[in-house]
């Protein structure tokens, strides 16, 4: 039989959970006996090359090019998770969501202090290789249909490890109370 | 010249724990509770300001900025919709020239929105400045309008007369009608007052009252059908020197007036109850827990105590009963559905915002002030009253074996009779509606928002606690209703609007609820919409009161029971749909760094 195959992404994330992902340690050894890794950052494959079991999803989106990618992933893997609370909820990222677009890119490119004497041209950057503010920070499932939902800022590696042994072996979940406890 | 925010204070004596009312008066006194005002009752009282800031924001009835020298509160309920309240709404703004939810510059006119008034057999109704103006139509509005500007007093903004029976009462003088059409043991007007007190009380031990109660089988009339007899029993076993009785006429569940008609036809059987139960379970004090909308009867209310008192029943020793001592006082409250909800209210009595408590321990065991406080509904404590009058046998003799009594409804919506009923359990849905006058029904929503909207294949069910339970709401919808969207929809809003806030999931989940109802109004809906909406709403049940837990229930049973209604709105074979557009998410961006999409 195939291996399950699994596809990784980091939208606006911070990789922490990606991090967390990397904490379940030697059992990393195990985890690619059980499974292939297809486009992912772990092993820095950029384009999918073949259809996929696993999408686990980082981040939120806020870029458009996070909304090309999300959607990407929910064409090509057959099971899509939002990892972590920026997937599930926006997270951090989506503190600008009460502030306008245009507020946001004034304080960070014209008035933060970092910026404020350098910047002589006054110009936010608008050049049409670069990705575009979305109005505010999505979670993942308000653009593309999620599957499940890993919460954790990060998920704790043990709920990762969990969750995807019991997905690729058809497993209910073994979830103690202090693998998704508040801490 | 308003009365002064220091001569409010002194009268409650600075006690904390009176705190609503405190703040209640100085609504009352000034139009509005400032700054300076929330700070001086701070510094008198002993609290933070933001204690006294967090109770003031917490009820709708109390402003932070002037509502107006004439404060229009205009119902959303569902009936005042069906009543024309959108013609009855815009002639207001186009008279006074003003949105709702703001003041004229002048500071004259105030127009707001509140949820249901308990006026659902006489829609649409405002509240101007306390006093109550049912059957709105865009023409009186102008009169309204006209005459508060000639500067008339809102006495003499009264045209029609006053209503029928004690509505007339020189002490309450409301237009409000009772609209009584069915009379039983709760309503019957052959009734003594002190009769119960003196007669019954003086010959029976409080736990004879509690085992008459309980042989009954009485349940709390409030909704929830807890046994009586049982409750007070409890509380009376429970250890501590100070009990409580409250009544909760906090009547807020939108389709439901029946307090208020006790409250003005039948106010002492009430409070006889109140006596009986503070016999039973050895209380010395109690609480009538009142809403704000029925303001309008609080001077009518306090002579009738003082009555009781002048006629030894309240006071020392009542009815000659040696060490019986009970008094009660009138609480009101200041606009919070929550408050309805027996942990809430006491909170709220207490001069607190109107929050559940987390149970248990429940009221019975810690309640009023920490102390074993015994809490019903308006209805339970006349019902109380009546059997022990003519004993339990003759009580059970009414109704069904699980459900014992009489059950006082009101049934409002598409019916030539809307009004009060007092039936006896057992009615079908099939017989409310032939008594009220209903043809064409398409639906009932059985217990008001909080309970079920039921559909033809379900009329022959019986009003019950086994079956159909309620609190008394019983609206009727006829087949020119679009129950989604007049009815479903102002259900959710409803709930939205008056969630505490305190559990996560009630203050956001019904929020997601309505966005996907308008999703699928729009036409923008796909099958998996409604799956999601059943599947989300089970999340409420976490919340810590019946309120939070009910609050899908709209549009759970109205997928339930109308299943073809949301079918009929979805479109096409999409199986998912997030509503996600990614050209209107990026125009903000776009825009701001001075790129535009291609024309193309």
């Amino acid at each position: 039989m195939q291996k399950p195959v699994i596809a990784t992404a980091s939208l606006a994330g911070c990789f922490g959970c990606h991090m967390s992902l990397l904490d379940i340690d030697e059992r990393i050894l195990d985890l690619i006996e059980l499974v292939d890794f297809n486009k992912s950052p772990i092993n820095d494959i950029k384009e999918f090359t073949a259809e996929c079991d696993i999408g686990l999803i980082e981040g939120g989106c806020c870029l458009d090019e996070n909304v090309h990618v999300l959607r990407e992933f929910r064409n090509h893997c057959r099971i899509l998770i939002s990892m972590g609370e920026c997937a599930i909820m926006g997270g951090l990222p989506a503190m600008r969501n009460g502030i306008s677009v245009r507020e946001c890119l004034e304080e960070a490119y014209l008035n933060g202090p970092s910026v404020r004497n350098y910047n002589e041209g006054k110009v936010l950057p608008n050049d049409e290789e670069l990705p575009v503010l979305l109005n505010r920070v999505y979670p993942c499932h308000e653009v593309v249909k999620m599957d499940y939902f890993l919460p954790g800022c990060p998920p704790d590696a043990e709920l990762l490890w969990q969750a995807l042994t019991a997905l690729i072996h058809n497993k209910e979940m073994d979830l103690p109370y202090e693998v998704f406890k508040f801490d | 010249m308003a009365e002064s925010v220091d001569s409010v204070i002194a009268r409650y004596n600075s006690d904390a724990s009176r705190l609503m009312d405190i703040l209640i008066d100085v609504q009352s006194a000034q139009g509005f509770i400032g700054d300076p005002a929330i700070a001086k009752i701070a510094e008198e009282l002993g609290l933070s300001t933001a204690d006294v800031e967090q109770t003031r924001s917490f009820y709708h009835f109390f402003s932070k900025k002037p509502t107006g020298k004439y404060a229009i509160y205009l119902n959303t309920s569902v009936n005042a919709y069906m009543m024309g309240r959108d013609a009855v709404a815009r002639t207001f703004e186009v008279e006074a020239g003003i949105p709702f939810n703001t003041v004229t510059r002048d500071g004259l006119i105030g127009l707001f929105d509140t949820s249901c008034i308990g006026m659902s057999d006489q829609e649409p109704a405002a509240i101007i400045n306390g006093k109550i103006f049912p059957n709105l139509t865009p023409f009186r509005v102008k009169e309204l309008i006209r005459d508060i500007r000639a500067g008339k007093s809102v006495e003499e903004l009264v045209v029609e007369g006053y209503g029928d029976g004690q509505n007339s009462n020189p002490d309450v003088r409301a237009v409000v009608r009772n609209n009584i059409r069915k009379i039983g043991p709760v309503l019957d007007p052959d009734y003594k007052p002190g009769e119960v007190i003196r007669k019954k009380l003086t010959e029976m031990t409080p736990q004879q009252v509690i085992d008459e109660m309980k042989r009954s089988n009485i349940r709390g009339r409030g909704g929830a059908g807890f046994p009586t007899g049982m409750k007070w029993e409890i509380c009376r076993q429970a250890e501590s020197d100070e009990k409580y009785i409250i009544c909760n006429a906090d009547e807020g569940e939108p389709g439901t007036f029946k307090d208020r008609v006790i409250l003005t036809e039948r106010p002492k059987l009430l409070l006889e109850g109140m006596v009986v139960a503070a016999y039973a379970i050895g209380a010395r004090q109690g609480i009538l827990y009142v809403r704000h909308e029925y303001e309008y009867l609080k001077t009518y209310l306090e002579k009738l105590i003082a009555g009781a008192y002048k006629r030894n029943l309240m006071g020392k020793n009542i009815a000659g009963i040696e060490g019986f001592d009970f008094d009660v006082r009138i609480q009101y409250g200041a606009g919070s559905y929550v408050c309805g909800e027996e942990s809430a209210l006491i909170e709220s009595a207490e001069g607190k915002r109107g929050e559940p408590r987390d149970k248990p321990p429940f009221p019975v065991e810690k309640g009023y002030h920490g102390q074993p406080t015994v809490v019903n509904n308006v209805e339970t404590f006349c019902s109380a009253v009546k059997v022990l009058l003519h004993g339990a046998d003759w009580y059970r003799s009414f109704g069904t074996t699980d459900s014992t009594g009489t059950k006082v409804v009101s049934i409002s919506g598409d019916c030539r009779y809307p009004g009060i009923y007092e039936v006896e359990w057992g009615f079908s849905v099939n017989d409310i509606c032939g008594m009220a006058g209903a043809e064409d029904v398409m639906a009932v929503q059985v217990g008001g928002p909080s309970g079920s909207l039921v559909g033809a294949s379900d009329f022959d069910r019986v009003l019950c606690y086994a079956d159909l339970s309620t609190g008394g709401s019983l609206i009727i919808f006829n087949h020119t209703r679009d129950l989604l969207e007049d009815v479903v929809l102002n259900f959710t809003s409803f709930f939205i609007e008056e969630s505490c806030g305190s559990c996560s999931t009630c203050r956001i989940m019904p929020v997601i609820l309505r966005d996907k109802l308008r999703k699928i109004l729009d036409a923008r809906g796909v099958k998996s919409d409604i799956t999601d909406m059943l599947e989300w709403a089970k999340v409420l049940k976490s919340s810590r009161c019946g309120l939070g837990q009910t609050a899908a229930n709209p549009i759970v049973t109205s997928i339930r029971n109308f299943r073809h209604l949301y079918d009929q709105k979805i479109r096409g074979e999409m199986r998912y749909d997030t509503g996600f557009d990614l050209t209107r998410a990026t125009q903000e961006g776009m825009a701001a760094t001075g790129r535009y999409t291609h024309a193309d």
